[in-house]
């Protein structure tokens, strides 16, 4: 058999293997589209310099029902003073409100509202309502969650102002406040490098796991292979395009996010590479193990969940996970999504290059020989 | 390449199957098989469902391992040899979907890479089976013959000299059907190929193949060409009739008769087997004669495959 053959072959597989995944639109949506949108969203969402609005209920007696019967105890006549009276319109009640201004912090916003206990305690577990007030006694009580941070700044923030009958922040003494401005600070920058490392995994183990069990169920993997064609061909044309098309989607992701919201790759474009092949492999790997043996959509479906829900949970694609206990980092950390994620972000955020993602890059290699090697012998083709 | 079938003597069969075993859990699937195929012959494996054809075309292509005995393709066991084998073995299997969003050029093309054929070599494919139209259409789009015959010119995209095709025919139509037989047959006009196609319709059979294998339950049945068959298993004829709907008659009334029919009370048919029509017929005739029996319709015909497949079963083909 001579070289020609090979390459023919492979490049065949290449080209089927390409065309049957680009004429999925869903491939299209979800690696493509659906990253984009995400990274829109929850950018715009968290990363927006809108006005911080936050809204207080005071029992009953507090404020009149009727705000334009005059002030009632102490909190109704703070109000009466210093907040603008809103009269009801539309969905929202009659409120007072009250604008904090810091040329630093932008503007907070506190609407005032007056409701009874039973109303104030579902509308805070709904989350429409930050802190509940009551007066008793000529004292004013704040109800909150303590393991709530922003309650306890919220209630700082009314404290001052009522102790000092004022509707300001107590000017600082002798500090100022510099805003951080730091490249890679944003939740942006954090979100982008977890939805690259997401959609490799989402990718594999999708379009390379399922396209596998959906082509041994159809019985065309057995008809292949009853071809003089190269069971090795078959597996590292799958691979390549995968790892085009991640390639592809990453690039249009990354290129959307500098566009839209400014986000830099501050590490060396080498190191990012590095770390996306390794992970490219590492769940290449995976996702041949997972289909070496099931022949029946349904179980793929559930296997492949198995794999990537626990990870997607746990290893802070959105929100870090140093927020889960401490007992469990050192597990979450071993996980093959998370060492992507922070292998990626130490290079898009922290500006780490070769050297400091070796190890990780190291790892996630080892993880895809190795299961690539334990699922190619059980693997099924037949 | 060793392995062609030019290089094995005439008299060596290209396939032969010896003992062989095969079973799934609770099923014997096949249970001791012999057959041996020469070359340039055409055979119908010729069974109901489950009777184990799919397991034993699929052990010949080697793509399931016997439990016990031998196969052995022009003389070389599968081990060792996959690829000298695949190379001279066309097949197509019962139900195999391709993918779905590739056009019939592109799953042509993309099989024809793993046996380093050019482009020409796929439109004559296309040519061959009638899928002109068709090239650039999705698999997805085409019709179950179609998807057939595309099945059909990937087994012969590589000239084989075996060639096997597990039910082509099934589930299609009559038009369907004779349009797969007819590039069947101009492969039978031109080329050496020894081909062994699997079937539950007799007169595919009948049509297509020199040879018929009848299979049951794991096992070969009888084996030989259509008049081989007819002649050492049904030597005799077959009378079958109805009678007129007024005619009130019973299994137990044909009990004590002189003949042996089988009385099929709803449908008010029957049928029984006679050695020599000329001999039998006048004397049943008289017999209905006598009881006042008004036939509807009767045909006298000789047995059919599927008369033998029901005297050694107890079962028609389809059932
Ligand atoms: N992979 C399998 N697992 C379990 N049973 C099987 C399998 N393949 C075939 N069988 C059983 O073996 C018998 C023969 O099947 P098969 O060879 O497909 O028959 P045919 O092709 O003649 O319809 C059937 O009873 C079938 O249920
Ligand atoms: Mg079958």
């Amino acid at each position: 058999m001579n070289k020609r053959i090979h390459t023919g072959q492979f490049a065949r597989l290449f080209a089927a293997h390409f065309k049957e995944i680009i004429r999925k639109p869903e491939v299209i949506f979800w690696g493509v589209i659906f990253p984009i949108l995400m990274s829109l969203g929850l950018g715009i969402a968290f990363t927006g310099k809108g006005d911080i609005v936050r809204t207080i209920a005071v029992i009953d007696a507090g404020i009149p029902s009727d705000p334009a019967g005059g002030p009632a105890g102490a909190i109704g006549g703070f109000l009466e003073r210093h907040a603008e009276k809103i009269p009801a319109q539309g969905r929202h009640p009659a409120r007072y409100r009250i604008d904090l201004d810091n040329e630093n912090l932008g503007r907070t916003t506190f609407y005032f509202i007056s409701t009874p206990w039973e109303e104030a305690r579902t509308l805070l577990k709904r989350g429409n309502l930050n802190v509940i007030m009551e007066e008793s006694a000529e004292q004013i009580q704040y109800h909150f969650d303590p393991l709530n941070t922003d309650a306890q700044l919220i209630y700082l923030k009314l404290s001052a102002m009522f102790t000092d009958n004022r509707a300001q922040i107590p000017a600082s003494r002798n500090e100022g406040i510099r805003p951080l401005t730091l490249d890679g600070t944003r939740y942006i920058d954090f979100l982008i490098p977890g939805l690259i490392a997401m959609n490799i995994m989402m990718s594999c183990m999708w379009g390379m796991s399922y396209g596998t069990i959906e082509k041994r169920s159809r019985k065309l993997l057995r008809r292949m292979v009853a071809t003089p064609m190269r069971k090795s061909h078959y597996l590292a044309s799958l691979m390549a395009v995968r790892i085009l098309m991640n390639f592809i989607e990453g690039v249009l992701l990354v290129v959307f996010a500098w566009l839209m919201f400014d986000v830099k790759i501050q590490g060396s474009i080498a190191a990012v590479m590095a770390i996306f092949i390794a992970g490219n492999i590492a769940f290449g790997g995976i996702a041949m193990f997972t289909s070496s043996r099931t022949a029946s959509t349904e179980a793929g479906n559930g296997l492949i969940n198995a794999i990537v829900m626990p990870m997607m949970v746990l290893s802070g694609i959105f929100f870090s996970y140093h927020n889960f206990p401490d007992w469990s980092i050192p597990l979450i950390r071993i996980l093959p999504l998370t060492m992507l994620t922070d292998g990626i972000r130490s290079v898009f955020i922290e500006g780490a290059g070769i050297s400091g993602i070796v190890l990780p890059a190291g790892i996630l290699t080892a993880i895809g020989i190795i299961f690539f090697s334990v699922g190619l012998r059980i693997f099924k083709w037949h | 390449m060793r392995a062609h079938a030019s290089s094995c003597p005439a008299a060596d069969p290209v396939i032969d199957v010896q003992a062989v075993y095969k079973s799934f859990d609770s099923v014997e699937a096949v249970r001791g098989v012999d057959l041996r195929i020469m070359e340039g012959q055409f055979t119908a494996i010729l069974g109901p469902n489950g009777a184990g054809k799919t397991t034993l075309v699929e052990m010949i292509e080697g793509i399931q391992k016997p439990e016990q005995g031998s196969i052995r393709i022009t003389g070389l066991p599968w081990r060792g040899n996959e690829d000298a084998l695949h190379r001279i073995m066309g097949i197509s299997l019962q139900e195999t979907r391709f993918v779905d969003r590739l056009t019939v050029f592109e799953t042509i093309r993309l099989f024809a890479g793993f046996y380093d054929l050019d482009n020409g070599r796929v439109d004559e494919i296309i040519d061959m089976t009638g899928l002109c139209e068709k090239r650039d259409a999705y698999v997805v789009e085409l019709s179950g013959g179609q998807r057939q015959r595309l099945a059909l010119g990937l087994a012969l995209l590589n000239h084989p000299a075996i060639l096997i095709l597990d039910e082509p025919t099934t589930g299609l139509d009559p038009n369907a059907r004779r349009e797969i037989w007819s590039i069947l047959l101009a492969l039978k006009k031109k080329c050496r190929t020894s081909l062994v196609l699997t079937t539950h319709y007799m007169e595919e059979a009948e049509h297509l193949c020199d040879r018929i294998v009848i299979m049951d339950a794991g096992k070969i049945l009888a084996q030989g060409s259509l008049d081989q068959l007819l002649e050492n298993h049904c030597a005799g004829k077959i009378i079958a009739f109805s009678l007129e709907p007024d005619v009130d008659v019973s299994d137990a009334a044909w009990m004590d008769g002189p003949f042996p029919v089988r009385w099929n009370t709803d449908q008010r048919k029957g049928s029984f087997e006679v050695t020599q029509i000329e001999n039998d017929l006048p004397a049943f005739i008289d017999y209905l004669k006598a009881r006042q029996w008004k036939l509807k319709d009767m045909e006298c015909r000789r047995k059919t495959l599927d008369d033998l497949f029901v005297s050694m079963t107890g079962r028609r083909l389809h059932e």
